[in-house]
């Protein structure tokens, strides 16, 4: 065979596939199936996507087209403005404690409640509960809760002699307690994802493993949690994505005060781009925002993807 | 408040429901084809307020059968984060609610409001004081139409200053009102309630402070640049004078944690002295207190914000000015109803009833309470009426003030820096 011929080859095999598929129908699907799901995506992801990083060269309230092009100006004074770095931060704080308080906890009691019995139903229900309470409906009972002239929180230091404390509205504590509500919320979630995985397990291992004489902590650790591993990598990967887009328990509860100190990236690009109608600059926080989200998500599927072909 | 779910790529949504928007009012507008419509959006209001415009609007449709005037409301927060879409969509209303000031000139600047000048120079603005109409106007033209002014205040509990041996009628000064707050603090009565939360009601001291320190020039001046812009030397002053008021800890504990409508209802309770608020409070704090009565008229005082020394503005007076513009392609009935709604005679009712202190020259007499009154006594006498500074600056600008304030008064930032912060969000406004 000539080199001639080798360059022909490809484009003789693409016109086949083309011919093929049009006679097996195959490219008919593809024209009617593909079109719908194609347009909703670009409509709502893509296309208000390349708007938020068009917009985010611009100083812009709303009004009107943008005109006003500054270029990087808002990415230079989102990364110098000190609330982000505090969103930023206060962001990577939940994801840890997420990763290391709420899975953990999760994993414990979905290990004690799997077994399909009428109690471990009852307890199932009583732990999933606070993930189907509405986020809005739950920071504001939680604020009621940390309340310091009504709130629980304050009526049991009082039972103890104590003086009341304004959870939410110190600089210390506000981020604490949004954080233990955080953990409340959606433990109950993971626990779910665990006890499917769990009930997936055979049956015969675990049994084999008590033969063996493994004890229950033992089965745990060395049977159930490794045949598992699948469902924790998936859940990790929730919990890192939720806690990036943390905003409705937030405004309920503190606003993103006291002085700006318990904002997430969300609630920030909420409270400095939108409602200051600061478009132009919210755009930029947005991208930052998805930059980081899409960065974490290839980053940890590719990590946790080598782990599992080990 | 509207929440998505795509917090990722939320800034597209003006043009995206403006698109959403237009169809809903394709489909919803062929009913009303041969009358025409006039639509007003307005901030949800009270239940007699919205009673209020009923009648007017009655009346109008008496006089005018082939004129329909619908009203609108929406909530506060979600009034400020919709209007720039809805101005921008074929839903637009013909007329709105506005705060004049910067907001009004983005909206001016974008196109979208109409030249009121003529008509307001045909003999309708006459009725209405100078500064009404000055908050209004943007270089010499005139968009808006001014529906009534509030005055920051501090509504005064004497049956609690008394105990204290402090006579609230006669705070003058600053040092007054800080010798005050002292001597209550030592009596074990609570001085202040704020509803800091919620920002914008300790940029009432914030903003007060400036508009005696610095008078509505010297405002006008810093957004000039001049005198060192907002990092000048009064912008400053007001952040020490804040910051030494703190120091006397005057507030209810925990006051970063309430909000405005907690503390309008801890005052009606009778927990602190003092509250600094606008003249509306009257009624909400009795309406929010336990016993839905409040603090009774007898105990009751609204005492104009202290004095300073060697002030610009101690003549002047700070509160908001609320009022109406009419949008681009309203009809030329939008106009007329608006002219109709601010009337002598309609202000005079609305002062009758009590909803608000209307700003027409003259109505204040139908005022019933000794309150409303009082406020009319102070807008009358003031040189100038300084609107608040977190609407007359602009919204960004606006919540930068709102920040700072709050800092302040934790103690979380100095003096200095405040005043660089608010220069540096108009600088980049």
């Amino acid at each position: 065979m000539t080199t001639l011929d080798r360059t022909a080859v490809p484009r003789r095999g693409n016109a086949d596939r083309v011919k093929k598929g049009l006679v097996s129908g195959k490219f008919t699907a593809l024209l009617i199936l593909l079109p719908p799901a194609l347009i909703l995506f670009s409509l709502f992801v893509i296309l208000p996507l390349a708007d938020a990083v068009y917009y985010s060269g611009f100083s812009w309230n709303g009004y009107g087209a943008p005109s006003d092009f500054v270029g990087s100006q808002n990415y230079q004074r989102l990364l110098d403005h000190s609330v982000f770095h505090t969103a930023l931060w206060n962001t990577a704080k939940l994801i840890l404690v997420s990763l290391l308080i709420q899975m953990p906890l999760a994993l414990g009691l979905a290990l004690l409640v799997y077994r399909k019995t009428p109690t471990n139903t009852l307890f199932r229900l009583v732990f999933f509960l606070p993930y189907i309470l509405a986020e809005v409906a739950a920071g504001l009972i939680w604020s009621f809760v940390f309340d310091g002239d009504y709130g629980i929180t304050s009526s049991l230091l009082h039972a103890m002699g104590q003086e009341s404390v304004y959870v939410l509205a110190d600089h210390q504590w506000a981020f604490p307690a949004i954080m233990t509500v955080i953990v409340w919320k959606y433990f109950g979630f993971h626990m779910m994802i665990y006890i499917a995985a769990l009930q997936g397990v055979p049956k015969d291992l675990v049994e084999a493993a008590k033969l063996e004489g493994a004890k229950p902590r033992q089965v745990a650790l060395f049977v159930q949690i490794p045949l598992i591993k699948h469902a924790i990598v998936v859940s990790g990967f929730f919990a890192i994505i939720g806690s990036l887009q943390i905003f409705d328990i937030i405004i309920p509860m503190t606003n993103g005060g006291p002085s700006n100190s318990t904002h997430t990236i969300v609630t920030y690009l909420y409270s400095f781009g939108l409602s200051r109608l600061n478009i132009g600059f919210g755009s930029a926080a947005a991208v930052v925002l998805f930059v980081l989200a899409i960065g974490i998500a290839f980053f940890y599927q590719r990590t946790t993807g080598k782990g599992s072909k080990a | 408040m509207h929440v998505s779910n795509k917090y990722n790529v939320p800034c597209s949504l003006p043009r995206h429901l403006a698109l959403v928007v237009a169809a809903v009012a394709a489909l919803g507008s062929v009913t009303a084809a041969a009358d025409t419509t006039v639509t007003v959006l307005r901030i949800e209001s009270s239940s007699a307020e919205k009673r209020y415009y009923e009648e007017v609007v009655a009346a109008y449709e008496a006089e005018h059968p082939d004129v329909n005037v619908e009203f609108e409301y929406l909530a506060n927060e979600a009034y400020k984060t919709r209007l720039p879409t809805m101005l921008q969509s074929s839903q637009r209303p013909d007329i709105y609610y506005t705060w004049g000031g910067e907001g009004l000139r983005d909206q001016v600047d974008a196109g979208f409001v109409r030249d009121l000048s003529e008509p307001m120079r045909d003999g309708w603005q006459d009725i209405y004081p100078e500064s009404a109409v000055r908050a209004f106007t943007l270089d010499d033209r005139v968009y808006g139409a001014p529906l009534y002014a509030t005055v920051v205040g501090i509504w005064a509990n004497t049956a609690l200053t008394e105990k204290a041996g402090v006579d609230a009628q006669a705070i003058k000064t600053w040092e007054d009102f800080e010798n005050a707050v002292m001597v209550l603090r030592e009596e074990g009565i609570t001085p202040l309630v704020v509803g800091g939360q919620d920002g914008w009601p300790l940029h009432f001291y914030w903003g007060s402070l400036v508009t005696r320190l610095a008078g509505g020039e010297g405002i006008e001046a810093a957004k000039n640049g001049e005198n060192g812009g907002f990092e000048g030397e009064p912008f400053v002053r007001a952040g020490e004078m804040l910051q030494s008021l703190v120091e006397l800890d005057p507030f209810q504990p925990g006051f970063m944690a309430t909000s405005y409508e907690r503390a309008s209802g801890m005052f009606g309770d009778g927990e602190a002295a003092f509250h600094v608020m606008g003249d509306w409070d009257y009624l909400p704090s009795k309406q929010r207190s336990v016993s839905g009565e409040g603090v009774p008229d007898d105990d009751l005082l609204f005492v104009p914000f202290p004095e300073v020394e060697g002030g610009e503005g101690n003549a002047q007076s700070f509160g908001g000015m609320n009022g109406f513009a009419v949008t681009r392609d309203a009809p030329d009935e939008a106009v007329d109803f608006l002219r109709f709604l601010l009337n002598a005679d309609n202000q005079r009712k609305a002062a009758a009833t009590g909803i608000f202190v209307p700003v027409a020259e003259g109505s204040a007499e139908a005022l019933e309470t000794p309150y409303a009154r009082r406020v009319a006594e102070i807008l009358d006498e003031s040189e100038f009426h300084q609107v608040f500074l977190d609407q007359a600056l602009g919204t960004s600008v606006g919540a930068t003030i709102n920040d700072i304030s709050g800092d302040l008064a934790q103690g979380v930032v100095t003096p200095e820096e405040a005043a660089a912060r608010v220069e540096e969000a108009w600088q980049f406004r």
